[in-house]
């Protein structure tokens, strides 16, 4: 939404695909993807993470700017050219975070290749089927009604797009609906295999969910923790499931203090 | 000449309060089925399978049958089996399926040997038809929308060869995969039945259906989209390498016969009353269009001309569409949301512009004469009985049309040369030899 003097493009070829990325910031090496709806691009919540890290923010491959893998099926297909564009950067030990759909993915990559990770965000993240409540489906719902959805109250939507969205955000998350639904479908938004794999998994964790989120049940984020050895939850008040949008700079201060500590 | 008759077997629910202008909210797929009553499903199925028969006997060509899911406005989710009842208790007449829903069958296999039994049953009268569905059918079977034009080509080639190429063999798909393919059951019709293409507009379909030089028809819209659409299919099937003639262009329209001109049009005006298609210009219902427009379900580039028309538009949520694509404009489709909007005001609309016709036998000829002319198919449907219609209402005009209208349109049908598949062939436009009444005798 709001690309800074603080923040640079860059574009890398990753199994032939052009991947987008927006990057600024010094320090650590922290990647952070986007939910299901598409990257907005340098965020209020990337400049303050920015003061730590080096933060990279890409366009999933077949989001916004990333070319489209036509071949990909699944979430796990993503974190694999994921991995492999941290690979081609070469960023080094990387903290990678994900929100909501971008959670999945990177939760997904930590199964495969943990010691490319100093550490793992996952906020409001997809990917396990929660025991209680049920993952809300974009699917039936308007985009707007979704994105609504997605924050604690209309108050907090209306602070971010007004009464309605631009045309060319009500674009981005229509051509990012189609991307994600090519990946998950049946069962919708979740991998039965992910948590037993997740088992094998000794990366640092900081799960962070918004108090009022809507999207993502609570019952998610704690298999998440039950899963994962070395994990802890955060859970941040005044946020729906776009907590990078609602409390920015809580967010932010949050990953500072887990990275530093862990 | 070919004529068909069509209703989309609407659930009837006087006690629901969605029958008639009752201020009950009847959005598409946002309606409970504990209103469902399987009694009066009961009756309303033997009702329309009823009125298919007295069709026959009122010497209509072809009994024409679709599909839709989770909805009042069609009770056929099981086409097949409508179809099937039919083949056995019908004796002429073809069945015309209009059509299975492709994309969403997990297992084609399977619709291949219902469509065989179904052609042996019928003594080869079966007339198959094969759709992408709307969004509210991979809503309502969970079929993964982006995949809905690759599953639906996919599916068509697989059952070809299932009906074609004799088994055991193998299919390694990219959305289908049988280690043993060898049905125990195989079409009456050599080498298989017809294949008709219905829809309103995808170009690809139109596209498609040129290439393989399968009747295209066009679904109740209005005349001139209608026409560039059939001029599309001309166009096409030149780059495909043969003309393409009135054998390939088939048109559906709302017709119903009444006594006087007076009943015709109270009669008319059900067809846009109660759980009558909601995505259609003027009815009552309402779509969510999310739903409809599911995603990656139709290209965006790619949209005929009908998307001009509100009823098009509206259908697959794409009103807003059809401003950016130089379409209707905002104003056209301002106008039409009022005059749906006034409740009956878009019958007459329809009514002036040939999408609906009502009358007496001596009223609607010439206006069926008008979009003969006009369009020029070697096929139509008459869709009659539909909305808020009673089975006497459907009743008096299937008489009437076999009594009078149906001698008239075909001598018309000769007169302006409109040659149907079954004089000749589509595939090769060869004159066929057989007479179309011999079928299945």
């Amino acid at each position: 939404m709001t690309t800074t003097e603080s923040s640079t493009e860059q574009t890398v070829s990753i199994a032939g695909l052009n991947l987008r990325l927006v990057q600024g910031g010094s320090g650590a090496s922290a990647v952070w993807l986007h939910h299901s709806t598409g990257s907005l691009g340098w965020l209020p919540f990337h400049e303050a993470l920015s003061q730590n890290f080096a933060v990279s923010v890409p366009d999933l491959p077949g989001f916004g700017q990333s070319e489209r893998p036509t071949w990909a099926r699944h979430p796990r297909d993503l974190a694999i050219l994921v991995l492999r564009a941290l690979d081609e950067l070469d960023l080094g030990p990387t903290l990678l975070m994900g929100s909501g759909f971008g959670g999945w993915i990177a939760a997904e990559a930590a199964t495969m290749s943990p010691n490319q990770l100093s550490g793992l965000v996952l906020i409001g993240a997809a990917g396990v089927q929660p025991d209680e409540g049920e993952i809300v489906d974009l699917i039936m719902h308007e985009h707007d009604d979704y994105v609504r959805l997605s924050f604690s109250n209309d108050a907090a939507y209306e602070e971010i797009f007004g009464e309605a969205p631009e045309e060319d955000v009500k674009q981005l998350w229509d051509f990012s609906r189609e991307m994600t639904a090519r990946l998950t479908w049946k069962p919708w938004m979740f991998n039965r295999q992910l948590l037993p794999l997740l088992a094998t998994v000794q990366t640092p964790t900081l799960l962070v969910w918004g108090a009022d989120d809507r999207v993502i049940p609570r019952s998610s984020a704690d298999l998440y923790q039950g899963a994962l050895a070395n994990s802890r939850l955060e859970i941040v008040d005044g946020a729906g499931h776009l907590v990078e949008m609602e409390q920015p700079d809580v967010l932010a201060s949050l990953i500072a203090d887990f990275a530093g500590s862990s | 000449m070919f004529v068909g008759h069509f209703t989309e077997r609407p659930y009837q629910d006087e006690s629901s309060g969605f029958f008639g202008a009752t201020g009950r909210d009847i959005t598409d797929l946002g309606i409970s089925n504990a209103d469902y009553d399987p009694k009066l499903g009961a009756d309303l199925y033997n009702r329309y399978l009823d009125e298919k028969v007295y069709a026959e006997e009122m010497g209509f060509d072809g009994l024409m049958l679709n599909e839709h899911h989770s909805t009042p406005f069609c009770m056929g989710g099981v086409m097949n089996v409508e179809a099937a009842i039919l083949a056995r208790i019908t004796k002429k007449a073809k069945i015309v399926l209009l059509g299975n829903v492709l994309p969403i069958w997990e297992d084609p296999l399977w619709l291949a040997e219902e469509l065989a039994e179904i052609d042996m049953i019928s003594r080869g009268r079966l007339i198959t038809g094969w759709v992408r569905g709307t969004g509210r059918e991979s809503v309502a079977h969970n079929s993964q929308s982006p995949f809905n034009w690759d599953r639906f080509q996919e599916a068509h080639d697989f059952i070809l060869k299932a009906w074609t190429t004799p088994g055991p063999w193998r299919w390694e798909g990219e959305h289908y995969n049988f280690r043993y393919v060898n049905p125990w059951a195989r079409p009456y019709q050599d080498p298989h039945p017809p294949i008709w293409i219905p829809g309103i507009l995808s170009k690809n379909t139109v596209d498609w259906a040129a290439k393989h030089r399968y009747p295209y028809v066009m679904l109740a819209t209005d005349l001139e989209p209608t026409k560039q659409s059939f001029a599309y299919y001309d166009e096409k099937a030149k780059e495909a390498g043969y003309e393409a003639g009135t054998q390939h262009h088939s048109y559906l329209f709302k017709v119903h016969v009444d006594e006087t001109d007076e009943l015709a049009d109270e009669v008319g005006r059900k067809f846009i009353q109660g759980p009558s298609n909601p995505f259609l210009e003027g009815n009552q219902g309402a779509v969510q269009a999310n739903l409809q427009n599911l995603p990656g379900m139709t290209s965006r580039t790619a949209v005929l001309p009908t998307v001009a028309s509100f009823a098009a538009a509206t259908a697959r949520g794409r009103g807003e569409d059809a401003k950016k694509l130089g379409g209707a404009t905002s104003d056209q489709i301002d106008a039409d949301k009022q005059d749906a909007a006034d409740g009956f005001g878009s019958y007459d609309s329809q009514k002036e512009r040939y999408t609906i016709i009502t009358g007496t036998p001596k009223t609607v000829i010439p206006k069926i004469r008008h979009v003969l002319e006009t369009l020029r198919p070697g096929s139509i449907f008459f869709w009659d009985g539909d909305g808020a219609m009673t089975h006497e209402d459907s009743m008096r005009s299937l008489k009437l049309m076999g009594e009078e209208v149906l001698p008239a349109i075909r001598e018309i049908g000769e007169e302006l040369d409109l040659r149907s598949p079954f004089e000749i062939d589509p595939a090769t436009n060869k004159v066929v030899l057989e007479a179309p009444a011999a079928a299945g005798d």
